[in-house]
């Protein structure tokens, strides 16, 4: 008798995804529903969609949703948050959205530490808007306003995001993982779902980076994205655990902070704080 | 509790709300407010409510975006260079049909302009404040007393016709102290079904969006919305009618220059100058129905604001050209006082034909 | 008898399947057009599917059902 090993999760509507052919917003969708379905929690779940090609969000999963304007979905989950407290609530951002016109708001919902969890899609450009240039595409990448290549000495050098927001004690866990093999697909599961363990025991603030494809604004097909994104993006943004305060001893966010200071007025040098493959 | 108290106009307005049910304040300093977020950071927390100083205008009004999908009654107060930043999101609060409450207390400007009081938000208000076709319900204290009063009525205002609801108040009146009924803490709320709480399996899942790609869908929510102004401005216009009876020169003021009117009202009645006063309380809904009216039997309308022009547009519009509309102003924070009030006021009495007096 | 079942309302044939099946019996149809205009992904035999989901776990649209 055969049984069935794998569908589609409950947490996910019936609804077609939006996306490219091959593109990895589809895969991290599925992993989120799966979290959902598995941790028993999609029905106090409210989810937050941002602008970009995600916008659609709100169609895909099954929990509540909520669309926020460019930028502002830490600020909305804030006030979701802080409305209901007893509720999971995620965030689901591409790298305009959070690194660029989002960044204040996602550097201070992660210094309050609230008890958030964002998934960030790191794909190197701003997709929906048909390709132009992001604060995470590299050096030398073309894209439709960076039509030369990215120069650093006019648009400056990408951003690192969770090696930045590791640095702030709001932080509970920074993971960046990579969804191109099924094996870095499982990793990848394994970290969101910690992350929102993290957020039902109320330890901080949660960020996994998704390093992923965008196949029709990179110009390449599905298969070679994932290897473009192996070959340039991997080595720029490396995967690891960027922070962790269960992992470093401590129940939560409050508990690191203060050892942290006292550490610091002590005198000592700060534990490193670095990424760990 | 029927007992007067002696309070400034920006903490009064901040109990009011507390009492309105708001348990929830996002908010960042900027003069002349502070002394509301202040108040309320000391104040929510004992009323086991949410204070938080964000890290900017834009996140506050985000914030109450978020708690007001929730189903919460959220607040978050600035002035003008502030309120200027909250437009997108109040149009997406205004898209999404969330009802919220937003207190703009005037100060000078463009720009960084000045600290001092001004009415230069008017048109921001009642027209501009975010990009789309929606309209804000905006009231206009001109007394501490209103601050509480207006303030508490606006989150019923905003939670039974889902929309957001601004105070336009100034600097003036949110720094001066007066005495104050402070209103009875509400204690029921209208049920809201659509709000995003978690589905926990028992119902479809709510989504809260102002997102609609299909033009004809987006034209319907457009349609439905103004449907609901149309009631509002059927069954919701406020003004206040002082002297209007017999009046051949309507003075039109809302906010702190009403005050001023008044004073100048009362000292052309001392000279025979037959003046009266409408005071929009709604501007929008703009009071026109008591404009319309006041200008089928008086002979000049005069409008008093602090600013470069703004209501008299409104005016302008009302009276379709039947009497005269002049305006009366000052700007960059400066109040205008009785005596040039009343200087205004002898001025259309002189030329309107055989003259008021 | 481990079996994979796509289908053809989500799958877009974008091959992230056909790239990581390590026995190498998926393909996608070219004789079979979908509602929406892709090639489907295709069992090609049943005989070498193991059950290992890999397909399933790659797929970006959730089009794949594993038996096993």
């Amino acid at each position: 008798m055969s049984k069935v090993v794998f569908e589609r999760p409950d947490a996910l509507t019936d609804a077609q995804f939006s996306y490219c052919p091959g593109c990895t917003h589809g895969i991290v969708h599925r992993l989120v529903a799966e979290t959902l379905d598995e941790l028993g929690i999609e029905g106090t779940t409210v989810g937050i969609a941002p602008v970009g090609c995600s916008v659609l969000a709100y169609e895909f999963f099954g929990c509540d949703m909520v669309q926020a304007a460019h930028g502002r979905a830490p600020a909305v989950a804030t006030g979701l948050k802080r409305a209901l407290p007893d509720n999971i609530v995620f965030a689901y951002q591409g790298d305009g959205d959070l690194a660029s016109i989002g960044m204040a708001e996602t550097v201070h919902a992660a210094t309050r530490g609230e008890r958030i969890t964002i998934i960030f899609i790191n794909n190197a450009i701003y997709g929906m808007t048909g390709g132009q240039l992001a604060p995470t595409s590299l050096p030398n990448q073309v894209t439709q306003t960076s039509p030369f290549g990215r120069n650093v000495d006019n648009d400056g050098f990408p951003i690192r995001v969770v090696e930045m927001l590791s640095t702030l004690d709001g932080v509970a866990l920074a993971q960046r993982v990579t969804v191109d093999t099924p094996k870095n697909v499982r990793a990848a599961k394994r970290a969101i779902k910690k992350a929102f363990e993290y957020q039902i025991d109320g330890v901080g603030y949660t960020i996994i980076e998704v390093v992923s494809t965008c196949p029709t604004n990179w110009g390449l097909s599905p298969v070679d994205a994932l290897q473009w994104m192996r070959d340039n993006m991997l080595p720029y943004y490396p995967l690891g655990v960027y922070k962790d305060v269960k992992a470093d001893g401590f129940a939560n966010v409050a508990e690191a902070a203060a050892a942290r200071a006292a550490a610091l007025a002590a005198g000592n040098a700060p534990a490193s704080e670095g990424g760990e493959a | 509790m029927t007992e007067k108290v002696l309070m400034k106009g920006n903490e009064a307005l901040a109990e009011a709300a507390i009492r309105a049910g708001c348990r929830f304040f996002f908010g960042y300093p900027i003069t002349p407010q502070t002394e509301l977020a202040a108040y309320m950071s000391k104040r929510m927390g004992k009323a086991g409510g949410v204070y938080l100083q964000a890290e900017s205008e834009i996140a506050a009004i985000n914030m109450v975006y978020g708690a007001s999908a929730a189903g919460k009654r959220a607040m978050t107060s600035s002035s003008s260079p502030g309120i200027s930043l909250k437009g997108e999101g109040i149009s997406y609060m205004a898209g999404a049909d969330l009802p919220g409450v937003i207190i703009n207390v005037q100060r000078g400007g463009p720009g960084l302009g000045g600290i001092q009081p001004s009415q230069s938000d008017y048109f921001q208000a009642t027209r501009a404040t975010g990009h789309g076709d929606f309209h804000l319900i905006v009231l206009a204290p001109s007394t501490v007393q209103e601050m509480t009063d207006y303030v508490y009525r606006a989150f019923d205002l905003a939670d039974e016709y889902r929309m957001p609801v601004m105070i336009l108040a100034d600097g003036m009146l949110g720094q001066m102290m007066e005495p104050v009924v402070l209103p009875e803490p509400k204690a029921e709320f209208p049920a809201k079904p659509w709000a995003v709480t978690g589905h926990r399996g028992e119902r479809p899942h709510n989504i809260v969006n102002s997102l609609y790609l299909a033009p004809e869908r987006l034209e319907e929510t457009n349609i439905e919305r103004f449907e609901r102004y149309a009631r509002i401005k059927a069954t919701e216009q406020l003004a206040e009618e002082y002297l209007v009876d017999d009046a051949d020169i309507v003075v039109v003021a809302f906010g702190a220059s009403s005050r001023i009117a008044r004073s100048a009202i009362n000292k052309a009645r001392e000279q025979g100058i037959k003046a009266g006063l409408i005071r929009p309380i709604t501007l929008w809904p703009f009071p026109a129905d008591v404009i319309s009216a006041a200008a089928d039997r008086a002979r000049a309308i005069l409008t008093v604001e602090m600013n470069m022009g703004q209501m008299v547009d409104d005016v302008r519009l009302v009276v379709q050209g039947r009497i005269p509309v002049e305006f009366f102003g000052r700007a960059g924070g400066i109040i205008p006082t009785p005596a040039e009030t009343l200087a205004a006021i002898e001025r259309i009495a002189a030329s309107l034909e055989g003259g008021a007096r | 008898m481990p079996r994979i079942i796509v289908d053809g309302r989500y799958c877009k044939g974008c091959g992230l399947c056909v790239e990581v099946c390590p026995s190498t019996c998926i393909v996608l149809d070219p004789d079979t057009i979908t509602d929406k205009g892709y090639h489907p992904a295709m069992l090609t035999d049943e005989s070498l599917c193991t059950g290992c989901a890999n397909c399933a776990v790659m797929c970006p649209d959730v089009a794949i059902t594993v038996e096993r």
